[in-house]
């Protein structure tokens, strides 16, 4: 089908790829993952002003291990957030599926179940709790932010009711080959950060490379035009719901087996940190655009804050103060590094 | 004759207690260019999207090519060679050219996995063919970063890649230019050369006459009139569609009246004359 255009610019074609390489590969990365890189430099430079604040914390490698102790919970409930996010949504029931899920595992294992299988299922149950919210939102129709915000607090009163507030010590798990597959030491690094690290590196690949990341973008960005083109914009949401619960439930494993112990209100603290984490990373609220390397980014960024202020010699009253002032400024540098043409908006 | 590529029998869609169409039967063949006109409001668009599966019709068949359906959406339709180039384009801002011109269905290598260079190449190849290129517009470009025209460029594109046996155009030459628009008219023909039918919505009734073999007009979600292009000049149409639009409570009425009687029978067999003015034939 050759139609010819008189008056279309067609001599003055469109850059060759060999003509764009000769741009420079790099201004053109720069570009496309703008997000990442204010996320980047905004972290850096935080870092920069915690290593000067007290050089004798930062400048030693276990700070760092102990900041990668618990970081790696902040990473994975933040890089499957992403997805709710960009498909213009928002799940603000993780933390207690974190929680019931943590009871799971628990419950089976102390019953004598095979840990690994109680792992299993406890990731299957956030899974479950994830299929809840998505058919809730999707299917039944009510608003993301308010139907997670109560089943928020359901499920962290279902764990409060069975327990009756009571923990349970998981001590046996200890030096246990399963306890070190999961949250052992690899020279100075926790295990966990491993998981997180290979956790974060599907997510990218997932929402960069494949058709399901694609389609996540689509449904945030203009559902209608998704639906005309063919794509179930209830289904792709639903999976992204399922998505954060499979997530919250490994995320919910790992936290007790970091401290050896199971607390009903496990998970109950990730709620503002990892929501703050998506936004300081760069993913916009809007729907649409997104970064999970930028995610990964800001879940450092938020989990560096607390020993930063406290190795600069603040007291702890400061976290909250510095929290707000970090993740401010980290979204006046966003906005600042954003292309001209893109909406503002989302709620 | 073998059987038409779509064709709607007494086809109603309501929204809430309004009927956007109503009782329509109407037949595309293969290789048939129709121009469907119509006032704002009348029906054009939800027809349009009735035939590329984006409403399931209240009440009434669609068949394709022949075959009775009973679940009809968009995935489906696409499937079976209905493309569409949505009013408002159905492209998702934020995305490039090349995600959009292969939204919904992405060339994939190994578990769902983009095949990236792949997509990127063939969108190059068909924005080139189709020649909606310029220097400021690649296919890494977003859209939301795209002028009307280029934007209109990419939704053609889009339902031209795919081999389509009916292509449906909704008003593709609103936000065009002068030469834009002829362009898209051409294409219209090319795709008719290449095989595919044409459902070609339009305001403007001289685009609208020019490139059709059968002109509709609907008129509040039901077929007014419907006939051939050799039967009368653009000139006569825009007379026809200002009586419809002028005289709507008694002419259009009228015609809507001798319509549905002559359509329960056999598309494009209307016998009945239109009680009020013979020459515009039904």
């Amino acid at each position: 089908m050759n139609i010819s255009f008189q008056n279309a610019p067609q001599k003055e074609q469109k850059l060759s790829p060999a003509s764009a390489r000769a741009q420079g590969e790099i201004p053109t990365f720069l570009r496309q993952h703008r997000e990442l890189v204010s996320a980047l430099v905004f972290f850096v430079a935080m870092m920069t002003v915690f290593t000067i604040a007290s050089p004798s914390v930062w400048l030693n490698s276990q700070s760092y291990t102990a900041v990668f102790v618990s970081l790696p919970i902040y990473i994975i409930l933040t890089v499957s957030l992403v997805f709710v996010v960009v498909s213009s949504e928002i799940d603000l029931s993780f933390p207690s599926v974190v929680g019931v899920s943590a009871l799971v595992f628990t419950e089976l294992y102390l019953g004598g179940v095979n840990p690994f299988f109680c792992l299993v299922l406890a990731i299957l149950c956030g899974g479950l709790a994830g299929l809840i919210n998505g058919v809730l939102v999707c299917y039944v129709g009510l608003s993301s932010l308010v139907v997670t915000l109560g089943m928020n607090f359901f499920w962290a009163g279902f764990t409060q009711v069975l327990t009756n507030g009571y923990g349970a010590p998981l001590v046996s798990l200890q030096n246990t080959a399963f306890h070190n597959l999961f949250v052992g030491q690899l020279g100075l690094v926790p295990v966990q950060m491993f998981w997180a690290a290979l956790f974060a590196v599907i997510g990218m690949l997932l929402f960069t490379r494949h058709k399901y990341g694609a389609y996540v973008r689509f449904v945030g960005d203009n559902p209608e035009a998704a639906r005309e083109m063919g794509i179930n914009v209830r289904k792709v949401k639903v999976v992204s719901f399922i998505y954060v619960g499979l997530a919250s439930g490994f995320a919910g494993v790992l936290a007790i087996l970091i401290n050896n112990n199971f607390y009903p209100t496990t998970g109950s603290g990730y709620l503002l940190s990892v929501l703050a984490a998506i936004f300081v990373g760069g993913t916009p609220v809007g729907g649409g655009v997104g970064t999970v390397a930028g995610a990964v980014v800001g879940a450092f960024t938020v989990g560096f804050i607390e020993s930063g202020i406290v190795a600069a010699g603040l007291t702890g009253f400061w976290t909250q103060l510095v929290y707000g002032i970090v993740i401010v400024l980290s979204l006046i540098t966003h906005r600042i590094n954003r292309p001209r043409h893109r909406r503002v908006g989302g709620w | 004759m073998s059987d038409p590529i779509v064709e709607l029998r007494h086809v109603s869609k309501a929204f809430g207690k309004i009927y956007a169409v109503r009782d329509v039967s109407l037949a595309i063949n293969a290789r048939e260019i129709v121009s469907l006109l119509g006032d704002n409001g009348a029906g054009k668009s939800t027809l349009t999207k009735i035939i590329s599966g984006v409403h399931m019709p209240d009440e009434g068949e669609i068949f394709i090519k022949g075959q009775k359906l009973a679940h009809w959406n968009a995935a489906r339709a696409r499937r079976t060679g209905i493309e569409t180039v949505y009013q408002d384009k159905a492209l998702a801002e934020h995305q490039d050219v090349t995600r959009n011109i292969f939204m919904g269905r992405e060339i994939t290598t190994w578990l769902g996995f983009l095949d990236d260079r792949k997509q990127r190449e063939q969108a190059e190849a068909i924005m080139r063919r189709i020649g909606f290129t310029s220097r400021v517009m690649s296919v890494h470009s977003t859209v939301a970063s795209l002028s009307g025209g280029e934007r209109q460029g990419v939704a053609i594109a889009r339902a031209l890649f795919f081999k389509a046996d009916l292509i449906i155009l909704d008003e593709p030459t609103t936000a065009l230019s002068l030469t834009q628009s002829q362009e898209v008219l051409k294409f219209v023909e090319r795709a008719r050369q290449e095989g595919a039918a044409v459902l070609f919505i339009s305001h403007n009734i001289f685009h609208a006459h020019q490139v059709a073999d059968r002109v509709v007009i609907v008129d509040r979600g039901s077929v007014a009139a419907e006939l051939r292009k050799e039967d009368l000049t653009a000139v006569e149409l825009t007379e026809l569609m200002q009586d419809v639009a002028r005289g709507k409570e008694i002419l259009a009425r009228q015609n809507i009246r001798a319509n549905t009687e002559a359509l329960q029978g056999e598309i494009n067999q209307a016998s009945t004359p239109a009680p009020s003015d013979r020459r515009y034939p039904l």
